[in-house]
């Protein structure tokens, strides 16, 4: 099959526009930070950037901002320990109903948000007595398993058994193996699982919004509540844009540290 | 794709593998079927019960007449069929943006460029979900908003609140998760299977009737998923550029407070039909390029 030339340039042309339909809104969330208007006006009627210091000094923000680390931290540790040890059942080991686990896993991302919003804080609510921080952890956590999952089992398969096998025949126990052999050649797969947790625990607000306790708020839930509040346009503007360029980061790291080939082109 | 190996040898973990498996799989299967599916299963139960209208406490009796009341209410039909016009319409429109796009990166553009270009396409996907919507809160404004602004000389009109608006705002935030398993799809095909369709006297449009597509199609399946299953549960979108459009999920967000077990009716609609989805395409092999 030759694409003929033709061909090469209207798809050419395709993909720019299409590039322009993905960076425009991130451009104009950046642009508008530095607005001077109250509300959100196109084109802005003039530039500061007087309301990034505001924002920078907000209480609001500033505690939001902490939540979100933290929570996003705390779903990241849970995630990163429980998708671990389920890829090493599915990949080194056959069981009855082994593809049913690989359906489970998917499933909190698989199933609208609400779903599992609402699933889970009708449990908490009823057997937990309520919900705190630690609820909105379990919640993070649950959905946030599948991305160190999908990278940690990638990462086995492509390994193979072999090199385990030779530390095993070298002498080494099983945890012995783990540590200097098994972990070292994971560790890659494992931070970029991790990061990309991280990141869509940190972004997440509709699980969020259902198994928050009363008075935590993250970043997202600081946004959502400020959003058609008409003085804070401002702040938001730049809260929104200071998310923007720091989820460009991530993914820079992230992507040096797996490659989309090896998860079978797999995006989670 | 799946190799199984044999654990490694010598310890404990090898002579007692059952152990060894039991020990990795306690916890994560402790986590997802205790909390996860059992949340799940108590709100698929919670929508049989209804809620006592006097005292507001849960009547623990099996009935079907919060589906019933979906169903046969006017305003919640028409949510529902809008709400499912609206995730296919928005798969449609990603499916429609992310081919050709795909194409070009896995087959038109210099291959030095490829992660590069996969990284541009990455990263938007990552920009938060919340600021998304509202960049097109921003962009979809009447009057005074980015694409206003743009058509206005044009002498059109900002598609503004509403419908339109809802299905562009989610065409734009699930677009990449229907790019990326595509392009995937299309830089696995062997240039050799093109190259002898074109020999065996294929044009252009047959092979990529004949030979592409079949072999993209589980990529494009998977993409769906996401693009079908998220636009299904959404209702933040609805609340920000829907106006006063409202969507499956707006229903349940409003109606979980005083009546749980209408809410739970609700919000297992959309679970029915991807669920329904899911195994429908298990078969084609998607679930592996998620």
């Amino acid at each position: 099959m030759t694409i003929s030339r033709g061909t090469k340039v209207v798809l050419t042309l395709f993909a720019l526009v299409a590039g322009a339909f993905i960076y425009i809104p991130l451009g104009v969330i950046l642009i508008n930070s530095f607005s001077v208007d109250k509300s959100l006006t196109w084109p802005p009627s003039g530039f500061t950037t007087e309301w990034w210091g505001k924002a920078a000094e907000s209480q609001g923000v500033r505690d939001a901002l902490v939540t979100s680390l933290g929570v996003a931290t705390a779903a990241t540790a849970v995630a990163l320990v429980l998708g671990t040890l389920l890829s090493f059942a599915l990949a080194r080991y056959d069981f009855f109903g082994r593809d049913s686990v690989s359906l489970l896993v998917v499933l909190p991302i698989a199933l609208p948000g609400i779903v599992t919003g609402i699933a889970l804080n009708n449990v908490f609510t009823t057997f937990l007595g309520g919900l705190t921080i630690y609820t909105l952890i379990i919640g993070h956590a649950t959905f946030c398993i599948v991305v160190v999952f999908n990278n940690a089992i990638a990462r086995l398969r492509r390994m193979g058994g072999s090199v385990e096998e030779a530390s095993a025949d070298l002498g080494a126990n099983g945890w012995r193996t783990f540590v200097f052999v098994t972990f070292p050649l994971m560790r890659s797969a494992l931070i970029a699982g991790a990061i990309l947790a991280f990141g869509l625990s940190f972004d997440e607000i509709i699980v969020t919004t259902f198994t928050a306790g009363p008075g935590v708020e993250t970043l997202p839930i600081w946004i959502y509540q400020n959003l058609f509040r008409p003085n804070q346009a401002p702040i938001v503007n730049v809260v929104a844009a200071a998310l923007v360029l720091v989820s460009i980061l991530p993914i820079y790291i992230a992507q040096r540290f797996s490659n989309t080939d090896e998860r079978g082109g797999g995006l989670i | 794709m799946t190799t199984t190996t044999s654990p490694p040898r010598g310890g404990f973990g090898y002579r007692h593998p059952n152990l060894r498996l039991a020990g990795l799989l306690t916890a994560p299967m402790a986590w997802l079927v205790v909390v996860y599916l059992g949340s799940l299963a108590a709100l698929f139960i919670t929508a049989f019960w209804t809620v006592d209208d006097f005292t507001g406490k849960l009547v623990r009796e099996f009935t079907l007449q919060n589906f019933q009341q979906v169903f046969t209410t006017p305003a919640y039909l028409s949510a529902m069929l809008r709400t499912l016009s609206i995730a296919l319409l928005v798969t449609l429109f990603c499916l429609v943006l992310a081919l050709p796009l795909a194409f070009f990166m896995a087959r038109v553009a210099n291959p030095k460029w490829r992660p590069l270009l996969v990284a541009l396409v990455l990263t938007p996907l990552w920009a938060s979900y919340l600021v998304k919507v509202y960049a097109w809160r921003a962009m979809l404004q009447p009057e005074t908003g980015v694409l206003a602004w743009f058509l206005d000389p044009l002498g059109l009109d900002s598609p503004g609140y509403g419908y339109l608006g809802i299905v562009i705002t989610l065409t734009y935030l699930w677009l990449p998760y229907m790019i990326l398993p595509i392009y995937a799809g299309l830089t696995r095909l062997p240039d050799s299977m093109l190259a002898a369709s074109a020999d065996l006297g294929a044009r252009n449009g047959r092979t990529f009737r004949s030979v592409v597509m079949p072999l993209v199609f589980p990529s494009i399946v998977a993409g769906s998923i996401f693009t079908f299953s998220l636009s299904l549960g959404d209702y933040i979108t609805a609340q920000i550029v829907g106006g006063k459009v409202t969507m499956l999920g707006n229903i349940v967000q409003t109606t979980y407070v005083t009546n749980l077990p209408f809410a739970a009716a609700v919000a297992t609609i959309p679970v029915i039909i991807v669920l329904l989805y899911l195994l429908a395409v298990r078969r084609s092999g998607a679930l592996d390029n998620l």
